[in-house]
């Protein structure tokens, strides 16, 4: 036909598309890491600036003086910490209430649906305590948080010691115009959850736990603090949360110059930041910045219990007190001050963290790169795959012309059930059989969950040889292609979705993902092919995305720890989704697994 | 030497003239100090102060109207003239870490809020249409006498706005702006309905020339905090109180003010040179093209002070010994002073102290101001601009030379196709 265009046309660009697609297809993919790589030179990435003009600059004055009283706070708290060998729920309540603020206590208690082993736990039950300091002249209907998660691990006593100590200092001040709770949770993630969903009267996640007593309104933002020495070198800011959530970029900017203004030595992923972005250095001291926080914010994971808050839109980050063997330190009253001066200028907000960025990447404290600019990375690698799936569709309906309809054929769509229910398996199965498991081998159920999960993985592998029967042998090739094209489009959605939400996620398996799928063909060298697919599968990404994290926080892994790792790491995943709800195991076998299943299909068409 | 007139203009209410003949005790001296006592011509003032802005961190906003309020009322403009507008309550903001006061200097010396503050237009009050309201004086009937600009054709009017603008717009609260071109037909307005007579419009604000540049209407002199394209800056950071306390343009005003006192004899052009580029970092701007008289003869105080005209003699004056007029002047607060005919102006506006039954009968005695043109005639002096035109002579050969030229191309015989 050619109504509305002109087909002669139409038909030199099909020819166009056909003749040079294997050039355009590594043009487009080399373009797309390009682009990514140029992300950190100073054309793409930006200076940050504060857009809040409610917190326009660092003028206010902080007058905390109370380091000793911060110190004397964490050392009974340690103290009676240790003596009860949990949260002291008691004490808190007792020195909360003597600084002056409302206290009030949370109790949840949760059921890991497997013994969490990193963490030693299983049977979860704790209480949270949180003091509210209300406004003097204002109606309680916003608030600030300040939260120290205390875990069995992470003890952060100087922390709740900072807490106090600001709590005591905060109580003293006149101009508050939001609620400040002060939260102290136990079980630290855990513990926020619970806080949280009971905050917001919402239940995700299966937490017990008993209604709060008091609220202070909407919360605007929220301030993680972990701290376990009285003296720091540095403070490490952690940004990434649950699902590859951001807080608003003016938060961090608030961060950063107060950091400045307390002359504080600050870093982002643990990393110096580099002076000079206009030579060499600088950006490739950024771009291992950048690729830390593209791996941390594409495993889904919360870095700290700020992570959490951003589910609930409520900007907030975490700040981590590091003690290295850096020369010059900083004591507790220069944190403290960096957060009073945080929360003065919080303080001063009218309306919720919005004018800023949500999404960005971030190579630096200073710098950062808009979503506008690190798109098209992505955008260039999926274009690979629409090349390559009009090449096989223009390719299908020449050889349609010839051809006759084969009418009723079971076509490409036969291999997709079987591709869904394996996802839905590696989904349901792990965690639903681990009883079983543990009755039938010599495992403890954590193990068993994650040796059901690679068991399956696996298994999936061997499915061609059991659908190749199935298929009808007419047209062998129109049958392959045509599965290929729903593969390639199917992955092309699903990246896409992903690189919307969370464009870490999404460039990372669209750079793995994206050539192999684009190569795979039943012809060829097929175990070159195979071992390719296999290496780009979403769990060797998992397990490649570990090595290069730990080698790019210079503590490289070996073979052996990288495999333990890896093993922790899917425990851990499928326990974050049960707990927090991260979406990363059920994208990843719902959604990904699956469409990789069919290439590994295309591959084995017989 | 005797009262010859009482008279109540109907457009005022609020300032008795009375005219006393006293010709022959005029020494020509005495005429020059009285010319130069009436230049301005106005017999009243008024002030519009308006901060357009809320949020606390426009804390300097408020107080920038306040010290300019602070600065207007000691130099006489009382709280029934002037109309203050603030668009948010800083005082009772609970980020204030000094409740109920507003500070314009980190000397903290001075409350501007002080105990004696009449806000008149506050909050959400403060919008583009009350603005206008008050300034054209379309105003609903119930609207309170403290709510109104009651002014005349004899009132002279300082208009100090502040808040964020742009090019060519002021924004009010949050929601809505004013441009530069209803402001200027909203003067026009005025000028029509001859509320005014003469204009001081002082802005600060980013951008603050663009405000004034669409003025049309005669007799307003303008002054700006910025050029267009600049940024109007802050003064004053205050970290205890965690905001800036002023904005750079209206600090130096007031510091000119503090030297102004209501017998200055300080002129306009001194006000111009206030906050060069050095200390205010923008460049103020001013305009007046649109003003009758020069500048240099303007008084700071014709527009900052009230018109309280207050001559001593050594000469006696008597009254006449109206038992009926002493009766009612003797409450009123009132001021003497010398001129061709001696003017005694009954000065507080809140009494009516003419007498009705006196008016009709000395109403024919004209009113006359020293130096001030009719309004009529004011109106026509607005430049106008005439077409030029080419003279009669010149179009007549025009036509002759083209009918010329059509008979020489095509001749007499064609004639019948025209007519």
């Amino acid at each position: 036909m050619g109504l509305l265009s002109d087909p002669v046309r139409r038909r030199a660009l099909a020819r166009l598309v056909l003749r040079l697609n294997a050039p355009l297809c590594v043009l487009s993919y080399v373009a797309g890491i390009a682009w990514f790589l140029a992300l950190v030179f100073p054309p793409l990435t930006q200076r940050t600036y504060m857009s809040e003009n409610a917190m326009g600059s660092t003028m206010v004055e902080e007058q905390f003086a109370g380091g000793d009283r911060a110190r004397a706070f964490a050392r009974d708290f340690a103290a009676h910490r240790k003596k009860s060998g949990a949260l002291p729920v008691a004490w808190l309540e007792r020195t909360m209430r003597s600084v002056g603020l409302e206290v009030y206590t949370q109790s949840f208690s949760r059921k890991l649906p497997f013994p969490d082993e990193t963490h030693e736990r299983y049977m979860v039950s704790g209480t949270n305590v949180y003091g509210i300091l209300r406004a003097p002249r204002a109606a309680s209907t916003e608030s600030l948080v300040l939260t120290v998660p205390c875990g069995s691990d992470s003890t952060n006593s100087q922390a709740v010691g900072l807490l106090l100590a600001l709590a005591a200092h905060f109580r003293g001040q006149i101009y508050w115009a939001k609620d400040i709770v002060f939260l102290v949770t136990e079980h630290d993630l855990l513990g926020t959850e619970a806080w949280l969903e009971a905050y917001h009267d919402v239940n995700v996640t299966g937490m017990q736990s008993s209604p709060l007593q008091g609220r202070a309104g909407a919360i605007q933002a929220a301030v993680a603090l972990e701290l376990s020495s009285d003296v720091v070198t540095s403070l490490d800011v952690a940004v990434e949360g649950l699902n590859g959530q951001l807080p608003n970029l003016d938060l961090l900017n608030l961060f950063q110059t107060f950091c400045q203004k307390g002359g504080l030595l600050c870093t982002l992923q643990g990393k110096l930041q580099p002076e000079d972005w206009t030579s060499l250095d600088g950006p490739l001291q950024g771009l291992q910045t950048l690729l830390l926080m593209v791996l941390r914010q594409a495993s889904g994971r919360p870095h700290g219990s700020h992570g959490l808050f951003l589910r609930y839109r409520v900007e907030a980050l975490t700040l981590r007190g590091i003690n290295s063997f850096r020369q010059y330190k900083y004591d507790l009253v220069a944190v403290g001050k960096a957060l009073e001066g945080m929360f003065r200028k919080l303080n001063h907000l009218l309306e919720r963290l919005h004018q800023s960025f949500f999404l960005y990447l971030l190579p630096g404290l200073s710098r950062f790169v808009s979503i506008g600019l690190y798109m098209p990375a992505v955008g260039f690698l999926l274009l690979v795959l629409g090349l390559k799936a009009l090449e096989l569709w223009m390719q299908l309906h020449e050889a349609g012309m010839g051809l006759e309809e084969p009418g009723g054929a079971p076509g490409p769509s036969v291999p997709l059930p079987p591709s869904q229910a394996m996802g839905l398996a590696l989904y349901v199965l792990p965690v639903l059989g681990q009883h079983v498991a543990t009755q039938h081998f010599p495992v403890a159920e954590a193990e068993a969950v994650v040796l059901t999960l690679l068991a399956i993985y696996a298994a999936g592998l061997a499915l061609p040889h059991n659908t190749h029967r199935v298929v009808s042998t007419q047209a062998p090739d129109r049958g392959w292609m045509a599965l290929k094209l729903v593969a390639l489009i199917y992955l092309a959605l699903q990246l896409g979705c992903i690189a919307l939400t969370n464009f870490s996620l999404g460039f990372l398996l669209a750079t793995t993902m994206v050539p192999t799928a684009a190569l795979a063909k039943p012809h060829g060298p097929r175990t070159l092919y195979a071992a390719l697919l296999v290496l780009t599968s979403p769990a060797a990404t998992l397990l490649g995305s570990l090595f290069l994290w730990r080698e790019l926080q210079e503590a490289p892994l070996s073979l052996a720890e990288g495999w333990q790792l890896f093993l922790a790491a899917l425990a851990q995943g499928v326990l974050e989704h049960h707990t927090y709800g991260a979406l990363l195991f059920p994208l990843l076998s719902l959604g990904l697994y699956p469409c990789w299943l069919l290439f590994w299909n295309v591959l084995f068409w017989k | 030497m005797a009262v010859t007139d009482s008279l109540s203009r109907a457009a005022t209410v609020l300032a008795t003239v009375l005219l006393l003949s006293f010709g022959s005790v005029a020494a020509s001296h005495i005429e020059d100090q009285a010319e130069q006592f009436f230049r301005s011509g106005h017999t009243n003032n008024w002030a519009v102060l308006v901060c357009t802005s809320r949020f606390w961190f426009n804390y300097r906003h408020v107080a920038n109207t306040l010290s300019v309020y602070r600065s207007v009322k000691r130099l006489g403009i009382p709280d029934s003239h002037i109309v203050l507008m603030l668009a948010d309550d800083m005082a009772c903001n609970p980020r204030n870490p000094k409740p109920a006061t507003v500070f314009s200097h980190k000397n903290m010396e001075l409350n501007v809020y002080g105990d004696d503050v009449e806000v008149d237009y506050r909050s959400y009050e403060v919008t583009v249409e009350n603005f206008l309201r008050v300034l054209t004086g379309r105003i609903p009937p119930s609207t309170p006498r403290s709510k109104r600009l009651l002014s005349d054709d004899r009132s002279n009017i300082l208009i100090y706005m502040t808040g964020h603008g742009g090019n060519g717009f002021l924004k009010f609260q949050d929601s809505e702006e004013i441009t530069n071109i209803e402001l200027a037909d909203a003067f026009e307005q005025m000028w029509q309905k001859r509320r005014y007579n003469e204009l001081l419009f002082i802005i600060d604000t980013c951008q603050g020339a663009s405000m004034y540049e669409r003025f049309y209407s005669p007799n307003i002199m303008a002054l700006a905090s910025s050029q267009v394209g600049e940024d109007s800056l802050s003064h004053q950071p205050d970290p205890a109180i965690g905001v800036h306390l002023m904005d750079r343009y209206t600090f130096y005003v007031l510091e000119f003010l503090e030297e102004i006192n209501p017998a200055s004899q300080t002129n306009m052009n001194d006000l111009f040179q206030v906050c060069p580029k050095s200390l205010c970092v923008s460049t103020p701007g001013h305009r007046t093209d649109l003003f009758q008289r020069d500048p240099k003869n303007v008084l700071i105080t014709d527009f900052f002070g009230s018109v309280r005209k207050v001559e001593i003699t050594t000469e006696t004056i008597k009254l006449q010994q109206d038992s009926e007029i002493m009766e009612s002047s003797f409450k009123c607060f009132f001021e003497l002073s010398f001129s061709k005919q001696v003017i005694l102006t009954i000065g507080l506006p809140s009494y009516f102290c003419y007498k009705e039954d006196q008016m009709d009968e000395k109403l024919m005695e004209p009113l006359k101001y020293a130096e001030q043109l009719p309004v009529a005639q004011i109106i026509h002096q607005k430049p106008k601009l005439k077409d030029w035109h080419p003279p009669g002579g010149f179009i007549l050969g025009l036509w002759a030379l083209i009918i010329m030229v059509f008979f020489k191309t095509y001749g007499i015989k064609h004639m019948k196709f025209i007519f």
